[in-house]
């Protein structure tokens, strides 16, 4: 191998991505995995219908920076309750969490729903209608200041 | 007569001898003698060749002698993995399809207790697995440097993440270390063959040495892998054929045993159903899976256990009590053959049982899930319900009372409809026991090999033409 190549892997930031709970609504899921591997993420993508535990354990077993859950059928509430807690259990303190989609039902203001999901102990929490770039910028600001903290 | 070869299956309890004329594709006899390896391998080996001349009149000169083990103990291996059903299950696919008998299975990080149960184990090959390349290091590292530190004896063989092949023999310094490609390179990506290829090359090397089995090298030519991997590439043949030889295509062998049950398919087991979403870590498409806890008869108890005395006891057709004083017996006594009505009964039940829920164990099931926009159909596992065999070998079917019954348990049923066990498939018994033999003449003569196999597999599939149609 010439001595410039890129390393197999490198120290790209493994992102887990997937639906959480009982959802098909894989489409948004997708094209946020795809943009992510383009902007130089290791994606893991585990798609729809995956129980909490399922993101955990690739997690784990992949060392991932970020676990990316997405949910857009209302039920995001009940399905990522107790999130942060399997991941302390599983030995993922520092993991970084991302959550997004349509994740309540009705009409509710936006900043009660990112209140609860922020108390959850998720690190960030997309609005509907919230950019690829948003995301981007997010991932990268939030993993240098992880990168600092060491 | 033309050219022979013999198959000889060294197993725990007997030595097994298969002569075959091989232009011919033509059983020529069998030779049974006591296993004697932990003595001197040659009694039995001499003993089971003379009962094969003696059935025979002479012995033919053989082009082949190959053989198989399973005797002492069988390769014991002990896998080693990260997420229990990641890496860990990735590891233990990959002992189980080397035809190993595994009898440890850990995942995390190894403490103390388990370095103490594994050096107990004292198993034959140890098979170290942990994270995908590129992923975790720290526990793969963790349990190389807690078994460098162990009393440990046993080749590693090393199946990790590829980042840490390095650090890791390095700090296995002191054993025997054998580095092959992750089973598992990638999250949910099975990559068992590299591992399967590198612990059967142990087995041969050096396994075969340190059990003594070598002692018969005057008698046979090379012994080839275990016996349950000689079993799945006899069945792997019959299912797949060779070049210019189509075989019967995706089948499944089912053998219970007087310990274990082993179950084998070849099967890629996709959904035979469109719009079925299938979860969980990928199958392997030859996949073997024992049953420790379902044996004829040092486990005739659990077998109880498991599917419970009334159903035994209504399949017998015999009262409860009446049904557990059999168990209890033929427990007790494991070299027994069925006596009488009752115990033959028994011991119909007991198989059929085996069989029912080994095969519901290697197969997968679908459940529907109730999404937002409707029922969604989820598969885990293999869904086997269109092979197009299932092939009924081993002693207790061999010489049970029905096999076709006994085989037949292996079928799905109204009862479970969510288990994807074979719906319609031709039952075919291995009389003669001949898989092992076709799986070991396959690596040097795979036509003769397939062909043998194809004349010899009995089609027990005798429903009248008037049962067939109510069948279907």
């Amino acid at each position: 191998m010439p001595a410039h190549a890129a390393p197999a892997r490198g120290d790209a930031a493994v992102v887990v991505t997937g639906v959480i709970g009982s959802d098909t609504h894989i489409v948004g899921n997708r094209i946020l995995s795809m943009a992510l591997e383009r902007a130089g993420y290791k994606v893991v993508s585990l798609g729809a219908l995956t129980p909490a535990e399922d993101f955990v354990k690739a997690a784990v077993e992949t060392n991932a920076d970020v676990i990316l859950v997405s949910s857009l059928y209302g039920q995001g509430e009940l399905d990522c309750r107790g999130f942060r807690d399997l991941c302390v259990e599983a030995g993922l303190e520092r993991i970084l969490l991302y959550v997004g989609g349509n994740l309540v039902v009705g009409k509710q203001a936006w900043p009660d729903v990112e209140k609860r999901f922020l108390a959850m102990g998720f690190d960030r929490a997309a609005a509907p209608g919230t950019r690829v770039e948003t995301v981007l910028e997010w991932l990268a600001s939030d993993l240098a200041q992880r990168h600092r903290s060491g | 007569m033309g050219t022979a070869a013999l198959l000889i299956d060294f197993g725990s309890t007997y030595t097994k001898l298969r002569a075959v004329d091989i232009a011919a594709r033509r059983l020529l006899g069998w030779g049974q003698g006591p296993s004697t390896v932990t003595t001197d391998i040659m009694v039995g080996m001499r003993a089971s060749l003379a009962d094969l001349e003696r059935r025979l009149g002479g012995l033919p000169r053989f082009q082949y002698r190959l053989a198989s083990s399973s005797a002492a103990g069988g390769l014991r291996m002990v896998t080693v993995g990260l997420v229990r059903e990641l890496t860990a299950e990735a590891a233990r696919r990959a002992a189980l399809g080397a035809g190993a008998k595994l009898v440890g299975a850990f995942a995390y990080r190894l403490t103390l207790g388990d370095i103490d149960a594994v050096v107990k184990l004292a198993p034959d090959i140890l098979l170290l697995a942990g994270g995908t390349d590129g992923g975790n290091r720290d526990v793969l590292l963790h349990n190389a440097r807690m078994l460098a530190q162990s009393a440990l004896a046993c080749p590693v063989v090393l199946a990790g993440n590829r980042d840490t092949t390095d650090e890791a023999r390095t700090l296995l310094a002191g054993k025997d270390v054998i580095a092959t490609e992750n089973v598992m390179p990638e999250l949910n990506v099975l990559n068992i063959e590299p591992a399967r290829a590198a612990v059967r090359q142990v087995f041969i090397d050096r396994i075969v040495h340190a059990k003594g089995i070598d002692r018969a090298q005057p008698e046979f030519d090379a012994v080839l892998m275990p016996t349950p991997a000689a079993v799945l590439e006899g069945a792997r043949l019959v299912a797949d054929g060779c070049d210019g030889e189509a075989g019967l295509g995706p089948l499944m062998v089912v053998d219970p045993g007087g310990a274990t049950t082993d179950v084998h398919s070849i099967a890629t087991g996709e959904p035979s159903a469109p719009g079925v979403i299938v979860h969980g870590l990928p199958e392997p498409r030859v996949k073997r899976t024992v049953e420790g806890d379902l044996g004829m008869r040092h486990n005739a108890a659990n077998i109880v256990d498991v599917a419970g005395i009334d159903a035994i006891a209504a399949d017998a057709g015999l009262g409860a009590q009446r049904t557990r004083a059999i168990v209890e017996e033929v427990a007790r006594d494991v070299g027994r053959l069925p006596r009488g009505l009752e115990e033959r009964a028994v011991d119909q039940a007991l198989v059929r049982a085996a069989v029912r829920h080994a095969v519901t164990r290697h197969c997968g099931t679908v459940r529907t899930v109730y999404a937002v926009t409707g029922p969604v159909a989820v598969q885990e596992g293999k869904d086997l319900s269109n092979v197009a065999a299932v092939i009924g070998t081993g002693g207790a079917l061999v010489h049970g009372a029905d096999p076709r019954s006994a085989l037949a348990a292996a079928l799905a049923g109204p009862d479970d409809p969510n288990s994807l066990r074979p719906k319609a498939p031709r039952l075919l018994l291995d009389r003669h026991y001949l898989l092992y033999a076709c799986g070991l003449l396959a690596s040097v003569e795979p036509k003769a090999a397939l062909e043998l196999a194809l004349r010899n597999l009995e089609p027990i599939d005798t429903m009248s033409p008037l049962e067939q149609t109510h069948a279907v």
